[in-house]
């Protein structure tokens, strides 16, 4: 064993109930090594992360730390060997300050001098390039800064391997560009990272090494800047999977839904309010909007479905104005949306996909005076399984008992069939395996193809390329001018995430 | 003056209880449990103190019964709520109901007892200041270790790691439980500790207020305590505030009566009740002030491991 | 170490034993209570469960107890399955029996058939009136139902004891705090002849039939459970959070008004201040002990019926405080609650270790 390598896991296994995250998992990590975990949803990435950050304990395997074997059996025991976490959501208090944010990590005799801590906390951001107040609130802070306040903690707590759990989802891409810096520079002075993530492209721009985990297996080790990403996704989904779909250009139809001027004040402290959006969809084409979460994407999505209610003409649907009908009267005029999050909004997750079926479908006569027609219910149910393949033991499954691709390939086609004018979907396929991201892409075309509108809201710019003809940011709830996909710039969206556009009058002038 | 001075000094009296309540509450609502139960526990500490110091003749045995068994009757809602990641309310409310049937097996044969409770102790020096000394300083015992007791939990909100920790596992137990806080010892402490509060609110009321023992005696005031702590939003300094001033409520009948005005005792008793609703009115008119000191996780179950 | 671990799906088994369970751990803690008591527990559980229904006098008895129960549970199952914590069907249950008398004390030289209706009616429209409050509150200012509710039964026993000691009060009632009895047409007929037993109880099982049929074909039913189960996907499908709490809301004041209604004009006939024991208290208990399920709160209320005449049978034969009824329902409720625990949940023993290699187990009990 040589001195230099930091992280050792041997036969790693954590097994749930109705599910084995790892099957027998070996990874090393050295000092000053940028290592990869990579693998899609589900694949055992976080599960491993927990383990060796003492979050859960393995159920076998064995962990071996700069030469020593060790049981990892709680967090704090992992910081005080050196271990940092910089989780996907993030595990800071908002109500706290970032300084006391930090202290709470800290074992109590090196907490207790708040001066010296606020010292400790600028002299760290400031040398890695990530400035921080120690005395502000971390409710007020961005999403980038909430990462920073992660980041320095470990550095505070001298972390000799940092976990940074999908660290660049929540980032613009200039954003990720700094923290690549960051990284660089922790490796070069000995610090040792493990990158977990599923966008290929960073991965072989950053890391090292990576290993990369499919169903709860290590399905092969490369060096990524040597292999092609094609390649590192064939390992990541086996070889029986299509990897994307193809999408034919389309010819856009007339306008569908105008949105004139929409403001929307939240009544939230924590909340975006949306502010003069402007926006033209037509018939037959799928227009996207970009932006770093929080940003506002939950405020206009729920302003469209009818959850937010807002002045009537302000949204325009075929000319009919609806800003101020409730969600189900908007979805009998033909208006279906797919929330974001699919278990506890988008379906109810105790209760069967019969039952879910009635939630938006209620419109298609499974409901006569009052009393549920069971049996159309099933109907509907069986139709939509059967349609959309989705994989259950049948309509009688709770919701909350099918994988997430298959739950969502589910909502979907609950809405799909419906024959909607107009599909907004919020992040249809974040957190799918990849076959069902494909059927959902598919579906998503077929609509387009059919006549429909769709508005996808998406944080994945991959997707967006590939499925919109326009696209759009959205920042601090307003909303960037659209452009033709084929006439954006990755830097230029980046830009419009970052908020670098003019106001929401120029915006209606430019789409 | 006279009179004026009575009434506050009444008005604090009446105030204590609550106050005593209210605080041990708003530590366990911190930490994002919603006990319920708190008038069952009023109730088991008013007849554990009563009948102890019946029997043993001792106000300070007394005393540490009522603490005693209010935190037994708080570990018993922790097990539910905490350990069994039961519904807090549900468990609140079995809590209570368990506690008034309890408390009045328990206190059936005690019944038409009388016992010397707490008298006024004034404190040398202070306690000659006009006005203030008479209604903070020639109190009783218990009074003056609510004042002690508000001190104490304000100072270890603002000032202790403690707080910190608190306030931490209330805001996010999973992000608690991701930087190696255990929350649910953090939990059943401040659980306990609002037992503990509760059965002393108890005690006061059956060992100093009117010093004997009857049936469901604590009239609700273990909900108006849970209302005042939603009323303060979670602070202590607008605990003691609140505490007083539904005090000032309860006995405004006794001075309106003093004043000479008629009325039925039955419509004025009605008035602490109607004083709690028009405060939690007040309170939702800006409900992104609420929404700022909420802890977070207030009444959702926890399960650490997944 | 047992270690307490979640199912992957919720035991349907469970959800139905856990209340014979508590029943079962009540009935043993009710055992060792007599035994530390020195009384015999046998000759306790007894007097307690069982001499009560021996004859039909006394399972007339149980009905008669069982009809409050029952109305204030049905309209509380309304609300707790939309996830809405009205505690206050006592109070709807007070302003019900107070206002159902107003009318009848002026109607009582009034004969005729409608006399009973429109009694009962004024009693229903009260408790409906009582729960209003609670569910404007809650929709319109945000004011969280426990607290209103809990505030509303205490102004409500006031508002009673006011009218008992003051309007309503008998002329010639000896100064005690009652009114006048009630005259016969305005009285509910008995459902045996020679019994106490009276139509209550009907009403009580049609609303028991109507909550079935509610979540079982109604699609507003549906909405209820969506709302109670996942306030975020209701909002999503728009079904209106306001409207349905006024809808559960006034449920709930309808039959537990109408239980106050049928209290007055049933077995006592006049208006008293000990109108209600606390059914509207004991209905909580009832609606958790039968699953919110229409069989289930039928059941429950015949139990919970039974520990308020097991009380009085146990102060009468045994000497025992009346307050064992409260500790018994209690005591049931507690370990109804600690049971259901294992609905979502089950035990097992220590850390979990299963079907890993050899060489991974041995791997495993390597310590640093």
């Amino acid at each position: 064993m040589t001195a230099a390598l930091r992280l050792k896991l041997e036969n790693i296994v954590k097994e749930y109930p109705g599910c084995r995250a790892n099957d027998g998992i070996d990874l090393t990590v050295e000092a000053g090594e940028i290592h990869a975990l990579l693998g899609e949803n589900g694949a055992g990435k976080s599960t491993l992360m927990k383990v060796i950050y003492g979050v859960v304990q393995p159920d076998a395997g064995t962990m071996t730390w700069n030469g020593h074997p060790v049981r990892v059996t709680s967090p704090a025991q992992a910081r005080e060997m050196g271990i940092g976490m910089v989780f996907q959501h993030f595990s800071l208090f908002e109500t706290l300050t970032v300084a006391e944010n930090i202290a709470l990590g800290l074992p109590p005799e090196e907490a207790r001098n708040r001066g010296e801590l606020d010292r400790r906390i600028r002299e760290v951001s400031e040398r890695y390039g990530m400035a921080l107040d120690p005395r502000r609130y971390v409710s007020t802070l961005s999403v980038g800064e909430r990462q920073r306040v992660e980041i320095v903690r470990c550095l505070i707590q001298e972390s000799t391997l940092l976990i940074l759990d999908e660290p660049t989802s929540v980032l613009t891409p200039q954003e990720v560009a700094d923290l690549f810096a960051t990284l660089r520079q922790l490796a070069k002075e000995g610090c040792s990272i493990l990158f977990i993530s599923h966008k290929l492209e960073e991965v072989r721009a950053l890391c090292h090494n990576a290993t990369v985990l499919r169903q709860g297996r290590v399905s092969g080790d490369c060096k990524p800047a040597e292999v092609s990403a094609a390649e590192i996704a064939r390992l990541m989904v086996g070889d029986d999977t299509p990897i994307s779909t193809r999408v034919a250009a389309a010819e856009a139809g007339d306008v569908l839904l105008e949105v004139r001027d929409l403001s929307w004040q939240s009544g939230d402290p924590f909340g975006t309010s949306l502010k003069h959006i402007n926006l033209d969809l037509h018939q037959g084409e799928i227009v996207g909007i970009a932006g770093v979460a929080g940003n506002g994407q939950d405020e206009l999505l729920k302003a469209l479905s009818g959850e937010i209610r807002s002045a009537r003409d302000s949204l325009s649907f075929g000319g009919v104005g609806i800003g101020a009908l409730k969600p189900d009267q908007r979805r009998r005029l033909g208006v279906a949306i797919v929330p974001e999050e699919r278990l506890g909004r988008g379906a109810v997750p105790g209760m069967t996909l019969a039952e879910n079926a009635l939630l938006t479908a209620s419109s298609q006569r499974l409901v006569e005076r009052g009393m549920i027609r069971f049996g159309k219910v099933r109907e509907f149910s069986r139709e939509v399984i059967r349609q959309f393949g989705v994989r259950c033991t049948g309509e009688d499954s709770t919701a909350a008992s099918l994988s997430g691709g298959n739950l969502q390939k589910y909502i979907i086609g609950r809405e799909a069939l419906q024959n909607p004018k107009l599909l907004v979907a919020s992040h249809p396929t974040w957190g799918v395996d990849v076959g069902s991201a494909v059927a959902i892409h598919e579906a998503l075309v077929r609509l387009r193809d059919e006549g429909a509108s769709i508005l996808l809201i998406s944080e994945d710019l991959d997707e967006l390329f590939q499925l919109c003809g326009r696209i759009g940011a959205i920042c601090n709830g307003r909303l960037s001018p659209l452009a033709p996909t084929a006439d954006l710039t990755i830097e230029q969206l980046g830009e419009w995430m970052a908020g670098g556009f003019d106001n929401g009058e120029a915006t209606h002038a430019a789409a | 003056m006279e009179l004026l001075t009575n009434v506050l000094a009444a008005t604090v009296v009446a105030g204590t209880p609550l106050l005593l309540v209210a605080l041990g509450e708003l530590i366990c609502e911190r930490s994002g449990v919603l006990n319920l139960g708190q008038e069952g526990m009023m109730l088991m500490g008013a007849v554990a103190g009563f009948v102890a110091t019946l029997t043993s003749g001792s106000l300070l045995v007394g005393v540490v019964a009522a603490i005693l068994a209010g935190i037994a009757m708080s570990l018993l809602f922790a097990f539910m709520a905490v350990t069994l990641a039961a519904n807090q309310y549900a468990a609140g409310l079995a809590l209570t109901i368990f506690g008034t049937g309890l408390s009045a097996f328990v206190g059936a044969g005690f019944v038409g007892e009388s016992i010397d409770g707490f008298t006024r102790v004034a404190i040398p020096l202070l306690s000659d200041i006009p006005v203030i000394g008479r209604v903070l300083f020639d109190q009783d015992a218990l009074v003056y270790l609510s004042l002690v007791a508000f001190a104490g939990v304000w100072f270890f909100l603002r000032h202790t790691r403690g707080g910190l920790l608190l306030r931490a596992v209330g805001e996010d137990p999973d992000a608690a439980n991701a930087n190696g806080l255990k929350v649910l010892t953090v939990r059943y402490l401040a659980v306990a500790f609002g037992g503990g509060m509760a059965g002393l609110a108890g005690a006061y009321l059956s060992l100093a207020y009117t010093p004997l023992w009857t049936e469901n005696m604590t009239a609700g005031r273990g909900w108006i305590a849970l209302a005042l702590v939603v009323f303060a939003t979670w602070r202590p300094e607008r605990v003691v505030l609140g505490a007083y001033l539904f005090g000032a409520a309860s006995i405004l009948h006794l001075v309106l009566q003093g004043l000479g005005w008629k009325s039925s005792t039955e419509l004025l008793a009605m008035l602490p009740y109607v004083v709690t609703i028009l405060m939690l009115i007040l309170l939702s008119w800006n409900p992104a002030r609420t929404r700022l000191n909420t802890p977070l996780s207030l009444g959702q179950p926890y399960r650490p491991g997944r | 170490m047992l270690l307490l671990e979640r199912r992957p799906v919720d035991s349907a088994l469970m959800r139905w034993t856990s209340p014979v369970l508590a029943l079962v751990l009540t009935v043993i803690t009710g055992f060792f209570l007599f035994l530390a008591m020195g009384k015999d527990p046998v000759e306790g559980l007894r007097f307690f469960f069982i001499t009560p229904i021996s004859d039909l006098i006394g399972l007339a008895e149980l009905g008669l107890k069982m009809a409050p129960l029952l109305l204030c549970a049905a309209g509380l199952t309304v609300c707790y399955r939309a996830k809405l914590w009205n505690i206050g069907a006592e109070g709807h249950f007070l302003m019900g029996a107070l206002g159902a008398s107003v009318v009848a004390v002026q109607l009582v030289d009034a004969s005729g058939f409608w006399v009973l209706p429109l009694v009962l009616v004024a009693g229903v429209i009260a408790g409906m009136l009582w729960s209003a409050i609670a569910a404007g509150l809650k929709t319109h200012l945000n004011c969280n139902e426990i607290l209103t509710t809990i505030m509303l039964n205490y102004i409500a026993l006031n508002l009673l004891l006011f009218t008992v000691h003051g309007p309503l009060k008998d002329p010639y009632g000896f100064g005690f705090p009652q009114s006048v009895m009630f005259a016969e047409s305005a009285l509910l007929p008995d459902l045996i002849p020679g019994t106490r037993l009276h139509l209550g109880l009907a009403f009580g099982v049609l609303a028991a039939v109507a909550v079935w049929v509610l979540f079982a074909r109604s699609f507003i039913g549906f909405q209820l459970n969506v709302v109670g189960q996942d306030q975020r996907a209701a909002a999503f499908a728009g079904f209106g959070a306001r409207r349905l709490t006024w809808f559960a809301f006034l449920v709930g004041g309808a039959t537990a008004g109408l239980a106050g209604a049928s209290e007055v004009t049933g077995p006592i006939g006049q208006l008293v201040p000990q109108v209600s024991p606390g059914y509207g208290y004991t209905a909580i208990i009832v609606v958790f002990l039968g699953r919110m399920h229409a069989l289930g709160i039928i059941a429950a209320s015949a139990l919970l019926a039974l520990t308020f005449i097991g009380g009085e049978m146990l102060q009468i034969a045994m000497n025992m405080p009346k307050a064992t009824t409260g500790l018994f329902q209690g005591l049931l409720l507690f370990y109804l609650l600690t049971c259901d625990a294992f609905i979502h949940y089950r035990l097992r023993l220590k850390q979990p270790v299963r079907q890993s290699t050899p060489v991974a187990a041995s791997a495993a009990t390597q310590e640093a």
